[in-house]
């Protein structure tokens, strides 16, 4: 199944891929998933607020791994993933900017092997099974190897 | 004012795959609790039950299930569902309503059923849940488990070994305690060899899950006196939710929150520290822990969450011994989840349960030496979190 939330989640220019998040116009502190219902930040002046005062916003396009893992068995549903399961590795990404961590697929055919915690990340739309049934499009990270 | 009440009684069915109706566990382990508190079940005045939506939601209404299966009596009723850490709420409202002074007796329940593999949500298509969600990228518990043991090897040093290390040492007590799912010793050389799940985890990193029922008898402390009951005292309950920002990437979220605007709060933390200064002590008067080892990586996080050394220094406990039986603070002495596999709804009375025989010098070939004062910890998805501490 194709998630129609989903396409709200991220966009894609020219100069690349972004996530879409929203910001509190008070505090300035960033949500993803974006989200409407009002800053959640207890120290901020909005949060009584009957206004609601969130922007959305594109969250950065690179971060720095976090963290990394894969998914060697196949997920439960409601994961869909017909034929054969092929592993794929994930990454948490930490945007120094919105001061937040974000996971995602690691973009098809990178493996934990090639991960360093701490390397820069590439946020990348790639479609969410790789040769699979559905058309669901995804964001995932992409290892940024910087020159020596 | 003194908030400590009395635990009467304790009882469990073991935990496994038995393939039989949560009820059934439910049941026995309250008989054996009520028979072990020497009361009787028509006196019960409250019965607080922990529910799971593999009980069978809306249906089976968990503490209405186990009263009509145990025979009406008319005492009053409350579930509660806290995922993971239900066990923790069932416990707390048991301990409230009898500080209060709205009933001297309760009975709190929990009992579950899980299903073989990964723990996953209930059918139908929800995109607005953020668990189903999380699943539909296909994230799964150990995605998260994994994620934070990674970084313990990055920031603290630690190895695989270290994590095998775990599950060895928790095998071995689970290999004394008649109660336990699993009941052998791994090597080494097991654990290591075991297929990768979310590396850098293994199959036998990862706690299972499990069928199992767990019950803890409640009194007034003038009620346990009027019984000359020989009781222990559980002393603190916290459930306290996480404070703003989260700054930690925590099931079933696809991001941690934003901490720009305020610095981040570390969340297992609080909630030890809340039951210590509840109790009025500290880590230094703990005579051993029982904490939710959902993976090996995770026992060691829980030993800096509830003080017993500081941050990136679990290894270190682990390695010297500090941590097994003999050592000069036993970790999961039960054999934790590690022997158990969890049974969310269950789990953490478990908990109760050890700590409970423990300091009564009942728990046979895995008791700690003068064991006087336990601490038990878990952690669920969606934010939440328990601390328990029983004392003699």
């Amino acid at each position: 199944m194709d998630l129609a939330i989903l396409s709200n989640w991220f966009c894609q220019s020219d100069s690349g891929a972004n996530l879409v998040g929203t910001q509190c116009a008070e505090c300035k502190t960033f949500y993803f998933p974006p989200q409407m219902l009002g800053c959640k930040n207890p120290d901020c002046e909005a949060i009584d607020c009957e206004a609601i005062l969130l922007n959305k916003v594109l969250l950065s396009r690179i971060g720095r791994l976090w963290s990394y893992t894969n998914a060697c068995q196949r997920p439960p549903e409601p994961y869909e993933c017909q034929g054969e399961f092929k592993p794929f590795a994930i990454a948490a990404v930490e945007l120094d900017q919105e001061k937040m961590i974000v996971l995602g697929q690691l973009s098809a055919g990178f493996e934990v092997t090639q991960l360093k915690i701490g390397m820069l990340m590439e946020l990348v739309i790639e479609p969410l099974h790789e040769g699979g049934h559905t058309s669901q499009a995804i964001w995932k990270w992409r290892p940024v190897f910087e020159q020596p | 004012m003194n908030s400590d009440v009395a635990i009467l009684g304790v009882g469990m069915h073991p935990w496994g795959k038995w393939n039989r109706n949560f009820v059934e566990y439910g049941v026995l382990a309250a008989r054996a609790a009520l028979k072990n508190a020497n009361v009787l079940w028509r006196d019960v005045q409250f019965i607080s039950a922990s529910a799971a939506p593999r009980c069978g939601y809306p249906g089976l209404v968990a503490a209405a299930s186990f009263a009509e299966a145990l025979g009406w009596q008319g005492a009053e009723l409350q579930t509660c569902y806290a995922a993971c850490v239900s066990g923790a709420q069932a416990l707390a409202a048991a301990r409230a309503k009898i500080l209060s002074g709205a009933c001297e007796l309760a009975l709190v329940i929990g009992a579950d059923v899980s299903p073989k593999g990964f723990l996953k949500p209930e059918p139908g298509e929800r995109p607005d849940d953020p668990n189903w969600m999380r699943y539909y990228l296909g994230f799964t518990n150990p995605t998260y488990l994994a994620l934070d043991a990674r970084r313990r090897m990055e920031l603290y040093g630690a190895t695989a070994d270290d994590f095998s290390t775990v599950k060895v040492k928790n095998a071995r007590h689970g290999a004394l305690n008649s109660n336990a799912r699993y009941r052998y010793e791994f090597t080494l050389e097991q654990v290591n060899r075991s297929a990768m799940v979310a590396d850098p985890l293994r199959l036998f990193h990862i706690c299972s899950t499990s069928d199992g029922g767990a019950a803890v008898v409640l009194s007034s402390l003038a009620y346990a006196k009027r019984m000359a009951a020989h009781c222990v005292l559980l002393a603190a309950v916290s459930t306290c939710s996480p404070r703003f920002p989260n700054a930690e990437l925590t099931m079933p979220y696809l991001a941690s929150d934003s901490s720009l605007a305020t610095p981040p709060q570390a969340f297992h933390t609080a909630n030890a520290m809340q039951a210590y200064e509840e109790a009025g002590m500290g880590p230094e008067d703990l005579s051993l822990a029982e904490v939710y080892d959902l993976s090996s990586a995770t026992e060691l996080d829980w030993y800096e969450h509830i003080g017993l050394c500081a941050r990136g220094q679990a290894e270190g406990l682990l390695r010297e011994g500090v941590t097994q039986l003999g050592g000069r603070l036993p970790v999961n002495a039960s054999g934790g989840l590690a022997s158990f596999g969890e049974a969310m709804s269950a789990q953490v009375l478990a908990q109760v349960c050890e700590l409970t025989w423990q300091l009564r010098g009942q728990a046979g070939a895995r008791q700690v030496a003068n064991a006087n004062t336990g601490i038990a910890v878990s952690q669920g998805i969606y934010g939440h979190g328990g601390a328990i501490i029983i004392k003699r």
